[in-house]
């Protein structure tokens, strides 16, 4: 019971500001986190990675513990980080409070999907690693982007075009992304609306709520890997994807299906979170108000 | 066991398999200890027994990464290794006996399902209970809901599968696929309820693993299970009598009902609280009896037994394959087991195609 308190204090931490400068073997855990590190070029200190964190490409070559969510702490503690930042939700929490105790520094950094979220990230890996000249010269480019992305979003004349994003086409079903999700996030920045605000998550959907929904562009992302993104799409080009999407009858008969308005993005910039989502939101922008 | 007849005692019957059982028991336990410490020793960081027993020894504070890897982190999994191992083996052979059919286990006839739905309602509805429900179970909470759900199933599926005192071998395997598939729809409708981020959790929970092990977790889960492991050897007289038919039991005076009764309760209480704390890890329980069956034979004096021990082993040399062969990153343990007991079904099956009535 002493440890559980023990562990309830430390998950208290994270509302303090937690500086590390001194820290010099750093674990970056999620996608967003190491990307961040990276963008305020303090890569030198990084000596591990999640499964989630493969951008940049030279980040594939650090050790790779394991998925965020399913750490092992013997796992973690074998590369010897004097300081884990973290998405919020690594974990199991077991595998958090082992690692608290035993003496590693461990900063979680919150994760929403808007503007602000993304900003306040960056601030806060900034402020953990201890470089915070860095982070905000980082925060300014980012918000610039953001703001670029505002701009356009705000000159969209009539109504924002609704948007659905497809996760995966598997059989002909429909994986849509709904609320809460990074994909959302990003349609918004863009300056367009999601098409299924009602469904909490990424879920299956089925095609009468498809047509229902009326989506004027369906979105999906490219995984950057052709066995991925046939199993996903579908085809692994755009034009394969494409005509994965206008089989399924219920797209084909939305507004997105008649004018065969399929976008693809890069997965990991779409839905990221991180310093390119500025540029992500401005690319998408332009993808989807292309043809008006 | 005066009742008995002499040619009704299968450890008489055959007094050099009882032999042979009795030496690979003690095999089995020295084994058990020789992996326990190795298991000790074995992991993804450097820190060694060696150098922390030296240490000790030399009256030297330990490192602190010596002493959390050690204490916090190793010693828990092992025990939690140990006691996982041998109730899934136990099940198994309990399951085994019980059904007197070698393809009865607690994953394949939905046992296991019965006993996730269980722990997955307490996962995702926990919070919605009272206060004083949540309080008064606190880390037991999701332990005993899967004992629950475990225990519901295997009933189910012993009322459905017996009729007038004969076990339908045929019957057993498809109501476990039937009670599987709804447990595991009900788990689906729980699941559907759930945000994205419980979703993973859940995904992974359902691969199995000891990677989150704990003393708390290890002390919520490890008394349900030590209890029914306890319980077990009881079992022995009454199984190797039910072997010869429910009618032929009752005969030589074994009160059938009450066996069945304990062994029900004891598979739900070994698997329930097993699969609660390790989520599914599948085939240690048709495996294990599975291979000393055919090492020593059916006695179930000595079966029982010697499942807890080499369930044990097996699941600790399982782990230390999961723990270290993607290091850091660790590999869940359900996928080791299923890898390896996945073909030795199949064998099992190819072996006894001629045997079963299907």
């Amino acid at each position: 019971m002493k440890r559980l308190a023990l562990a309830l204090i430390l998950l208290a931490g994270p509302a303090l500001a937690d500086s590390h400068p001194e820290a010099r073997r750093v674990l970056a855990l999620g996608g967003s986190v190491t990307e961040i590190v990276y963008a305020l070029g303090e890569e030198s200190r990084l000596i591990g990675r999640d499964t989630t964190s493969n951008w940049p490409p030279e980040a594939n070559a650090l050790p790779d513990v394991g998925y965020v969510r399913a750490l092992s702490p013997e796992g973690v503690l074998s590369v010897g980080p004097d300081l884990i930042v973290a998405e919020d939700g690594a974990g199991p929490p077991e595998a958090v409070a082992v690692l608290k105790s035993a003496g590693v520094a461990f900063v979680s950094v919150e994760e929403r999907f808007d503007a602000e979220g993304v900003l306040d990230k960056v601030d806060a890996v900034a402020e953990a690693l201890g470089v915070p000249d860095k982070g905000r010269v980082l925060h300014e480019k980012l918000a610039a982007d953001l703001q670029a992305a505002l701009g356009r979003a705000q000159a969209v004349t009539g109504e924002p075009k609704k948007v659905l994003f497809v996760l995966s086409l598997q059989g002909g079903r429909v994986m849509a992304g709904g609320a809460d999700t990074a994909a959302d996030g990003i349609i918004r920045l863009a300056g367009a609306r999601n098409a299924m605000p009602g469904v909490q998550g990424y879920k299956p959907v089925t095609d009468e709520a498809v047509i229902e929904a009326a989506p004027d562009v369906i979105l999906m992302m490219r995984r950057g890997d052709a066995q991925a993104d046939a199993d996903a799409n579908g085809g692994s080009s755009h034009t394969a994807a494409k005509q994965a999407v206008l089989a399924v009858p219920a797209l084909a008969q939305t507004p997105a299906g008649r004018d065969g308005a399929v976008v693809m993005m890069d997965g990991l910039k779409l839905l990221g979170f991180g310093p390119r989502t500025g540029e992500a939101a401005v690319e998408l922008h332009d993808l989807i108000y292309a043809g008006s | 066991m005066a009742a008995l007849s002499p040619e009704l005692r299968p450890q008489r019957l055959d007094g050099d398999r009882s032999h042979r059982a009795r030496r690979l028991g003690l095999f089995l336990a020295l084994l058990l200890a020789v992996v326990a410490v190795i298991s000790l020793g074995w992991g993804a960081s450097g820190t060694s027994l060696m150098r922390a027993v030296s240490d000790l020894l030399a009256g030297r504070e330990l490192v602190m990464q010596d002493r959390v890897v050690l204490l916090d982190i190793r010693l828990p999994r092992v025990l939690m290794g140990i006691f996982v191992g041998a109730s899934l083996a136990v099940s198994g052979a309990v399951m085994q006996g019980l059904f007197r059919n070698p393809l009865a286990d607690p994953g394949i006839v939905g046992v296991s399902s019965g006993a996730s739905l269980g722990a997955i309602l307490a996962i995702v509805l926990g919070g919605a209970l009272p206060g004083w429900v949540a309080a008064f179970f606190g880390w037991y909470l999701v332990p005993v809901a899967a004992f629950i759900g475990g225990w519901l199933t295997t009933m189910a599926l012993y009322r459905i599968a017996t009729r007038r005192g004969r076990t339908s071998v045929a019957t057993m395997l498809l109501a476990g696929i039937a009670l599987g598939a709804i447990m595991a729809a009900l788990s689906g409708l729980v699941i559907l309820r759930a945000n994205d981020r419980e979703l993973r959790d859940l995904t992974f929970w359902g691969l199995g693993s000891l990677a989150g092990t704990n003393w708390p977790k290890l002390l919520a889960g490890a008394p349900i299970m030590a209890l029914a492991l306890i319980s077990a050897p009881w079992l022995a007289r009454g199984l190797n009598a039910l072997a010869l038919g429910e009618a032929a039991a009752g005969h030589v005076g074994i009160r059938v009902q009450k066996v069945k009764n304990r062994a029900i309760l004891t598979v739900a209480g070994a698997t329930g609280a097993a699969v609660a704390v390790s989520g599914g890890i599948g085939f240690v329980g048709i495996v294990v009896p599975h291979l000393l069956r055919l090492a020593s034979g059916p006695d179930h004096r000595w079966l029982l037994v010697n499942s807890a021990l080499l369930g044990a082993v097996t699941l600790l040399l399982a782990d230390m394959v999961s723990r270290t062969v993607i290091a850091p990153a660790e590999l869940p343990i359900g996928i080791v087991t299923a890898i390896m007991g996945g073909p030795f079904f199949l064998w099992i099956l190819l072996r006894n195609r001629g045997v079963l009535d299907l």
